[in-house]
């Protein structure tokens, strides 16, 4: 048994420690808003927040968690910075399919926690490990622009 | 599903879906008893449904029942608005469910008797449906709300889902639910006039945002059943190889795992590892030992192909189009032009990999699906078991993205999944998760195309000859859209039916065969006959000294909805403007899904090379019912058909193909999107397709903005194998 700290909860676990977080998450512990795009790190689909930082849950071992706090797309919005962003993606409709936007606003949450006020660029740099294949990347650029705004 | 409508399916061809159909459409079926939608809950619930589109409960929810998969494309919030507009209703009161499996009920009228989503139809085909849904439920509830009030029903009117009386009285429509439902349903209702709509034209919230920025919408990876199974898949390394053997006594010993089977799909054969989650049953399979026979199984190169298909296009083939002689044309000609244009498969990557859950039961199956071809994925899984289609029973979940991948005449991984359930013997639900790299390579991608074309202009620049010949696989052949013409029309539209009035116009067709399986993409044959047309066009105009807008205008005479779209595009972005020095536009213009579109992209100099900063799209898509999702469509479209233009391909080497993840296939990230501007031309013709149109346009204006910088035009994709990178 492992134990986890996952949204301010603390919770066990009996998958192997090789497991990915990203497979605990939604096979052990049915939480299914973070999601799997490639299994590499590549898209961004996994981010959560592991110790505040944007993470991505699909290669990050269960062992390598045991002490850290996570944060995941089910409770990021209690955060005031989190429940800005969701409130400006549902405001801006930035999501289309949708499959990709946990790990959008997981993404998003952590870029205006370290940086207020971000520009197109801070943007682009920041959210550039999340791939939209829908391209909703104008309206994410808005509603990041608009949490930001709504924040100030 | 009968015999005589199965036949009806079969002969529904692509062409008739392009076509916008006709010939096999059935009427609405309302039923006046009985069948309303989801029966059993309705009763349960003490709810209305007065037809199997719309659902009243009685806290006054009203829910549209949504034929079509949402998928991305806003269908479900589009749909609901037309609901919305007739029934007068409050946007906070819809909600949207996917409907079940019902060819009857539920058929996609540009398909024929088959539900389906697809050929971006969502809208235009349901527009009559359910502005008569909504009618018909407005009806019963003013029939109802004047009965108990005893005042005529022409007194009462329906503002923001209140029921209103000049004498004061008023009614939710949860109110007069019970009452309504014990009504004949009538079926003389009058849909409003389009110039009274006070929704349709306006941009409602998307309905499922919400959910979707919250974690809480569920996709088929999300869904679970008690006692699931998870199956992770091993694949053949080449098309059309076979499991020989495999030795699964290193997989068994997993934790977690619990069978592994080998199955044998219409469309490939495998070894699947069903274990207790997916993590398990994916060190299954990679503890696995497969042992393939490849004696028929595909083995040459994509350079090999290109050869070929080069050669080809040395030869006549067969006609699609024919006006007037253009040998003789070109004899006559004061210049002539040619080009070739390479457009390499592509994958379509969509964010959630293909996956299905599938339970299989006495004589019976279900199915959890982000669903996009209802009647061809029961019929097939109906076969595979031995049942009747209409035991197959499908839920709709959200789709995360298809593209077209979703839509399969195969019914691939769906039938995958049902044949990895039936080998497991057991009626334990199964759920079908492919990796990345089993969504990358399992085939079914945009084929690969050669273009030829040659051009004749006379002493004045003006076109006399324009030949264009297609090389390439036919997506429709051995399926049940295939056509008894050799011409399959989803390789040649686009560029059969060229706007520009040119008196010698020929356009022929090469369809090879090679053993790669393919499927639609995003806007289908448009996806490389816009390219081919609009830079052809573009080289002419730059050879013959003419503005590419102006040339444009010259040769749509007949087209009066083009030239609304090419005037409002160039009117837009400033065409006629003088540029800054370090800018540069280009304008592609192109029609598909009964849709036109106009982009103009621009560039600016830098050292670092062309940067693209922006891009101006007009759109002409009749009546847009929601502008809010016509505008997130054009958004999406110029971004898919962006990042195949810049880096899209996949490639085969000795029958392998070479991609895997999206670090070999990469795809367009947010620091390569551009600003877009979408502009919609007003209308007053019926809706017609958005999910696609936009995607084709972006890679030729793109490819003709960048002729401009260096004066090298582009003939092949993605620009990355032509080292051209943007900044």
């Amino acid at each position: 048994m492992i134990n986890l700290d996952i949204n301010g909860q603390k919770v066990e676990t009996d998958a192997e420690p090789d497991t990915p977080l990203l497979w605990v998450l939604r096979d052990h512990l049915s939480m299914t808003g973070t999601k799997y795009g490639c299994g590499k790190a590549l898209c961004g689909a996994c981010t959560v927040h592991v110790d505040g930082n944007p993470t991505r849950s699909c290669v990050l071992p269960l062992a390598a968690v045991a002490s850290s706090k996570i944060t995941t797309i089910e409770a990021v919005g209690e955060s005031k910075i989190g429940k800005a962003v969701q409130d400006a993606w549902i405001a801006e409709d930035v999501p289309q399919c949708g499959y990709c936007q946990s790990g959008q606003i997981m993404s998003a949450s952590a870029l205006l926690a370290s940086n207020s006020k971000p520009t197109d660029a801070d943007i682009d740099a920041a959210m550039a490990g999340n791939v939209c294949r829908c391209a909703t990347y104008v309206r994410i650029r808005s509603a990041i622009k608009r949490a930001s705004g709504s924040l100030a | 599903m009968s015999a005589a409508e199965r036949d009806a399916v079969i002969q529904a061809s692509r062409r008739d879906i392009l076509k916008g159909g006709g010939a096999l459409t059935v009427a609405m079926w309302l039923p006046t008893g009985g069948a309303r939608a989801n029966d059993a809950d309705v009763k349960k619930a003490g709810a209305f449904a007065p037809n199997a589109f719309v659902r009243i409960d009685k806290d006054s929810t009203v829910t549209v029942l949504s034929k079509h998969t949402e998928m991305g494309q806003g269908a479900y919030t589009g749909l609901a608005t037309i609901v919305a507009e007739e029934l007068d209703a409050d946007w906070s009161q819809i909600r949207v469910e996917g409907a079940p499996a019902d060819a009857k009920l539920y058929n996609n009228f540009a398909f024929g008797p088959f539900q389906g989503t697809g050929g971006s139809t969502a809208i235009s085909n349901s527009y009559d449906q359910l502005k008569t849904a909504g009618a018909t439920a407005r009806a019963l509830l003013v029939t109802a709300a004047a009965n108990r009030w005893q005042v005529p029903a022409s007194e009462i009117t329906i503002a923001s889902g209140v029921v209103q009386h000049k004498s004061g009285k008023s009614a939710r429509f949860g109110e007069l639910v019970a009452d309504a439902a014990k009504l004949p349903v009538p079926t003389d209702v009058k849909p409003k006039d389009p110039s009274t709509y006070n929704r349709i034209g306006k941009s409602a919230p998307r309905v499922d945002s919400r959910a979707k920025s919250t974690g809480k919408a569920i996709f088929t990876q999300d869904f679970k059943l008690p006692g699931m199974l998870t199956a992770v898949v091993v694949h053949p390394p080449r098309f059309g190889g076979k499991v020989k053997s495999f030795d699964a006594s290193k997989a068994k010993q997993v934790k977690g795992v619990k069978a592994v089977v080998s199955f044998e799909t219409p469309a490939r054969s495998g070894v699947a590892v069903v274990a207790t989650d997916f993590w398990s049953a994916k060190k299954g399979r990679d503890a696995l030992s497969v042992e393939w026979d490849e004696s028929s199984a595909f083995k040459q190169s994509s350079d090999e192909l290109l050869k070929q298909y080069r050669e080809l296009t040395q030869k006549p083939g067969d006609i699609a189009r024919k006006e007037g002689d253009v040998e003789t044309a070109f004899a006559s000609a004061a210049r002539t032009f040619e080009a070739t244009y390479e457009f390499p498969y592509l994958a379509h990557a969509a964010m959630e990999p293909m996956n299905c859950v599938a339970k299989i039961g006495q004589g019976s199956c279900e199915i959890w699906n982000g669903e996009q071809f209802q009647t061809a994925d029961q019929m097939a899984i109906a076969k595979l078991l031995g049942i009747a289609p209409k035991d197959v029973k499908i839920n709709q979940l959200y789709a995360g993205g298809s593209f077209g991948r979703r839509a399969n005449p195969l019914s691939d991984y769906l039938v995958e999944t049902v044949a990895i359930a039936k080998a497991m013997g057991t009626t334990d639900p199964v759920k079908l998760v492919w990796t990345r790299e089993d969504d990358m390579r399992a085939g079914y991608y945009r084929p690969m195309y050669v273009h030829w074309m040659k051009a004749g202009v006379d002493a004045q620049g003006k076109l006399i000859a324009w030949q264009h010949r297609i090389v390439g696989q036919s997506i429709t052949a051995g399926t049940l859209f295939a056509s008894k013409d050799p011409i399959d029309f989803t390789s040649v539209e686009g560029a059969k039916n060229l706007p520009y009035h040119v008196p010698n116009l020929q356009v022929e067709l090469h369809t090879t065969k090679p053993q790669v399986p393919v499927l639609w993409w995003r806007s289908v044959g448009s996806t490389h006959t816009a390219f081919a047309t609009e830079c052809f066009l573009d080289d002419i105009a730059r050879a013959t000294k003419q503005d590419p807008y102006a040339l444009r205008r010259s040769l749509l005479e007949k087209h009066p909805r083009h030239v609304g779209v090419l005037d409002l595009v160039a009117e837009k972005s400033g065409w006629k403007k003088k540029r800054a020095a370090d800018e540069v536009y280009g304008l592609a213009l192109h029609e598909s899904f009964n849709s036109v579109v106009g982009q103009v992209v621009k560039l600016k100099k830098t050292p670092n090379g062309p940067k693209l900063v922006s891009v101006v799209c007009a759109v002409d898509c009749g009546i847009a019912v929601n502008p809010n999702i016509v505008a997130m469509q054009m958004e999406s479209g110029i971004g898919y058909g962006l990042s195949a233009a810049l880096t899209g391909a996949v490639t085969f080497k000795e029958g392998r193909v070479e991609q895997g993840n999206f670090d070999d296939y990469p795809v367009l990230r947010i620091n390569e999107m551009p600003a877009v501007e979408t502009h919609i031309v007003p209308s007053k013709n019926k809706p017609t397709g958005v999910g696609e149109p936009g995607t084709p346009v972006i890679a030729p204006a793109l490819a003709n903005a960048l002729a401009l910088i260096d004066g090298k035009p582009v003939r092949s994709l993605p620009l990355s194998s032509a080292g051209v990178r943007l900044a």
